[in-house]
């Protein structure tokens, strides 16, 4: 179906720039983890291995990393299992107050990062609690379970409930039903839930920044050392979060397809 | 090695059962007893409350009155998972992170009996779909899928197996060859089986006993040749085959025969094949019953005669030849005629008489709907 | 409004809500309860914050409760510039960033929708940029179009440039930046919609008789509607509220202040909380009439 008849490679040449346009950044992030700086990370100087093979000699880029890292694993932890469940009373169950719950679950999406994190902060200051860690994972955790429901609850709208009906039907108990056929089911959305949590907590800067502290995450330790300029061994840092990711997401749509091919192969 | 699977069925009986959803009833007032080892049908129209009902049965709805007695014992306030009753679904509700084996041996599992595995190889046996074992229900075509569904319910042994339309997703062909399948299955193991349906035929063709449910209760129950012979209701008459109907009032009536007026001309019925005898009734006839004359026929006490009328449409199906014969001042008829290898003697537009003999005629307790009774 | 952004491909078939009972209750509080206490009370202080006036101790960031509607006044009339600004660069931004991905979320969704590995490759190359840090990819255009770079450099030797010609701290800059980063915002919505779309009705229109630019116009894009109006709110809301892109130490200068630059600047460091919440509210409030309108159109439970 073609639009104008030079438009058949029209629409795919845009494409193509298009993404080379998107790379561009990371291509440049990559390529300066190798520049041999002296002070700042902003002139080429010269080739060198020494920013990935000694990450952590320079100050605050580990420290600041591990701290983003236990941040994420445990506001992910924390907001997959409170989401989905959310996620699973939306879909299968009626009750009465579910506009209300829409929109409760809906305003956090809708809602600037620069509200939340000042408004967190200002309750924090209003409780008398000291920012750190603490503040950091309970601000995580409200932002990121909104995306919890969201992508769970598509996964649930598909599960049909016969298959659960059948559960009981051959004797297993409600709690038996569930671990049996639900969860394994779901695990699928709930693991997609859990790593856009993850990605979003890991690189929030905005929130955090408001509701940190002195503590650092990778993202407000970047922002910190724009001004003076950002070492090279936050690019490997930076660079090395983005070939793992990409790998994984890689991966999991290559194991998909191999296992659509088996099933349709037989 | 289907006497592994031979259990002591057990007699189900629905007493009064009455099921209310926000804004209308599905089920009402309905009462019901299969006994142990039939294979009974429960056949109507989607919207009928017959799944409905198969839901109750099963616990996966509570009726909001009633009791559902399985043996004598009332199971109405039992759990699904508490039942001895298996289901086998309409959509076979496998499930797809297990292999085929592990899904027929999963109720096994859940009531901690002992050799899951095994057991679940014999039932995959009695389908003759062992060697598929290990594949996921993904990979099976639909005939297979049914009978595995089949195996996980009937291994179980339960005493009551409940199923849900099963082979509504089936091809014709396919669907025939199940029928049989489904049947010898039954009478093999010789449990009580409870089949859902809106198909007619298959209802009659699988069943010993048929019960036939319209807006939530039953019109009438019987073995499905009564229930075709002798419908008792206009919903039964139209809903099982086919049937021509004349509506009129009573003229005569003595223990023998019963007549009514229709249209100035006399139909009769034998008394005991009405259901009632005054004031407007309504009395059919099967098509298959009635026959066409080129010429008109003598008068006789024994046949109901009607015509002249013309041939307006002719059907070929194979197997029989359906003619629409429009009689003025009457109405149309529809006549079937079997194929017995000589061309169609008539054509459209002949003249023809009809006649059929007054003991194939059936009384309707009610009249068709959209009929008003005349005083 | 589903971002799928990884992996599992739901087909859309839906089932409705079937069961009563407690055990929603015990599913949904937990996670309600938190929401409240962590998203809407704060909401609250931020409210009551803005209505705090100066402590009589005039101890700086101390603060009595009190209605000082004032200021909002002050807010107002101190900021009009840079609000003003933000919501000019928000609605620019978002207009760029719709123009850019329709046609992406096109391709993939529709084009795109019989080769699967393709598609596949191109959905992960649209949310890559999501992987590498917000603040990495930032900073790496400031470095782009620093001063005495390459792109600045040839810009000069051509002749389009002047040699006092720069590019950071403009407003180009800024809405450059913005438009970069939410492009995948723009894009998945419109391309979650799209990849819905009934082909059967574009077919349709051509047998009776529409060519396909026609058919472009009257079928696909009226049907990509919410898709676009998702998109656009993901894309403007938070765009109005950013001040990354157009920090000093970005890509932004002393002229392109945002909303956020000003409530970060109040909050962090001047510590006027009053101000820096009044404008917070101001922001939350006008979003708010954007997602009622939307809401009152379309009901909630398209929502999630």
């Amino acid at each position: 179906m073609t639009r104008f008849s030079l438009g058949k490679y029209l629409l795919p040449t845009y494409v193509f720039l298009t993404f080379l346009f998107l790379m561009v950044p990371i291509g440049y992030t990559f390529a300066f983890s190798f520049n041999d700086s002296i002070k700042s990370n902003i002139i080429w100087r010269g080739f060198t291995f020494d920013n990935w093979l000694n990450v952590c000699d320079q100050a605050g880029v580990c420290g600041a990393f591990g701290n983003s890292l236990l941040v994420a694993i445990t506001a992910t932890a924390v907001s997959t299992v409170l989401g989905t469940m959310i996620a699973i009373a939306l879909v299968r169950y009626r009750f009465k107050f579910r506009s209300a719950t829409n929109l409760l679950l809906f305003l956090p999406l809708a809602t600037p990062e620069v509200v939340m994190g000042a408004g967190l902060a200002a309750q924090f200051l209003d409780f008398g609690w000291t920012k750190g860690l603490a503040t950091v994972i309970i601000a995580h955790v409200m932002f990121t379970l909104s995306f919890v429901v969201v992508t769970v609850k598509a996964r649930v709208a598909t599960l049909d409930p016969a298959l659960e009906e059948a559960g009981r039907d051959l004797y297993a108990s409600p709690i038996q039903v569930f671990w049996k056929i639900t969860f394994p089911l779901l695990l699928p959305g709930i693991l997609s839930a859990a790593m856009l949590a993850f990605a979003l907590s890991f690189d929030d800067f905005i929130i955090t920044q408001f509701n940190s502290g002195s503590v650092d995450t990778f993202p407000k330790f970047v922002y910190t050392a724009a001004a003076r300029g950002i070492p090279p061994e936050a690019n490997v840092v930076g660079s090395f979060v983005f070939i793992v990711a990409i790998a994984i997401v890689i991966a999991v749509q290559v194991r998909s397809a191999i296992k659509k091919r088996k099933l349709l192969s037989k | 090695m289907a006497t592994e699977f031979i259990a002591r069925g057990q007699d189900l009986e629905l007493k009064g059962i009455r099921k209310e959803f926000p804004g209308f009833v599905a089920v009402d007032n309905l009462n019901l007893k299969i006994p142990a080892g039939e294979f009974f049908a429960l056949l109507g129209p989607s919207g009928c409350g017959k799944t409905t009902t198969l839901r109750m049965i099963a616990g996966l709805e509570s009726p909001s009155k009633g009791e559902i007695l399985l043996g004598g014992k009332d199971i109405a306030g039992m759990k699904p998972h508490e039942r001895p009753v298996n289901t086998v679904f309409q959509n076979y509700a496998l499930f797809p992170h297990m292999s085929v084996l592990e899904n027929v041996a999963f109720g096994i599992r859940q009531r901690k009996l002992t050799d899951p595995l095994s057991k679940a190889e014999k039932a995959l046996a009695m389908v003759e779909l062992e060697h598929l074992a290990q594949r996921r229900p993904q990979q099976l075509s639909g005939g297979q899928q049914q009978r595995v569904a089949l195996a996980r319910a009937l291994v179980n042994r339960p005493s009551l197996l409940l199923l849900d339309e099963p082979l509504g997703a089936l091809d014709l062909k396919l669907r025939r060859q199940m029928q049989i399948e489904l049947k010898a299955i039954q009478m093999e193991v010789g449990l009580t089986f409870l089949h859902v349906t809106h198909d007619q035929e298959e209802a009659m063709d699988m069943a010993d006993t048929v019960a036939v449910m319209n807006q939530g209760h039953i019109e009438q129950l019987g073995a499905p040749e009564v229930l075709y012979d002798r419908p008792k209701t206009a919903f039964v008459a139209k809903f099982l085959g086919q049937s021509n109907m004349f509506v009129g009032k009573v003229t005569e009536t003595n223990p023998e025969t019963t007549s009514i007026e229709y249209k100035g001309k006399k139909i009769t019925g034998l008394t005991k094949r009405s259901e009632k005898v005054t004031g407007v009734i309504a009395i059919g006839v099967r098509p298959e019953k009635t026959y066409f004359h080129e010429t008109q026929p003598i008068d006789n006490p024994g046949l109901n005669i009607l015509g002249p009328g013309e041939i307006t449409d002719i059907r070929f199906t194979g197997v029989s030849n359906q003619y629409q014969i429009d009689i003025p001042g009457v109405g149309v008829m529809t006549v079937f005629a079997q194929n017995v290898g000589r061309s169609p003697v008539v054509e459209l537009g002949a003249q023809v008489y009809v006649s059929w003999k007054i003991e194939h005629s059936f009384g309707l307790s009610d009249l068709p709907s959209g009929v008003e009774e005349e005083h | 409004m589903a971002f799928v952004a990884f992996g599992s491909q739901a087909p859309a078939k839906e089932q409705g809500p079937s069961k009563t009972g407690r055990v929603a209750l015990f599913l949904l509080l937990p996670g309600l309860f938190y929401l409240a206490l962590f998203f809407i009370t704060p909401l609250v202080s931020l409210i009551i914050t803005s209505l705090k006036a100066p402590s009589p101790t005039g101890a700086i960031g101390r603060y009595d409760l009190g209605l000082e509607f004032g200021n909002y006044v002050y807010a107002v009339t101190q900021y009009a510039p840079q609000i003003f600004r933000s919501f000019s660069f928000a609605v620019l931004a978002t207009v760029i960033a719709l123009a850019i991905s329709y046609p992406i979320a096109y391709f993939i969704a529709v084009k795109s929708r019989n080769r699967p590995l393709l598609k596949g490759i191109l959905l992960t190359l649209v949310v890559a940029p999501f992987f590498i840090s917000f603040l990495l990819r930032t900073f790496a255009w400031k470095q782009i179009f620093s001063n005495d770079s390459l792109v600045v450099n040839v810009l000069k030797d051509i002749g389009i440039f002047g040699a006092d010609s720069y590019i950071i701290g403009t407003n180009f800059a800024v809405v450059f930046g913005l438009v970069y980063n939410f492009i995948p915002f723009m894009t998945l919505p419109i391309y979650a919609n799209l990849d819905r779309l009934d082909l059967s009705l574009v077919e349709a229109g051509s047998d009776l008789y529409a060519s396909p630019s026609k058919t472009f116009r009257k079928i696909t894009l009226p049907l990509s509607l919410p898709g676009v109006i998702s998109g656009t709110l993901l894309t403007f809301i938070p765009i109005s509220g950013d001040y990354v892109v157009a920090s000093r130490d970005f890509l932004g200068g002393p002229d392109t202040a945002m909303i956020g630059n000003v409530v970060e600047a109040n909050f962090l460091r001047i510590q006027d909380y009053p101000t820096a919440s009044a404008i917070s509210v101001m922001l939350m409030a006008t979003i708010v009439v954007f997602v009622s309108a939307y809401v009152r159109r379309s009901g909630t439970d398209d929502l999630l």
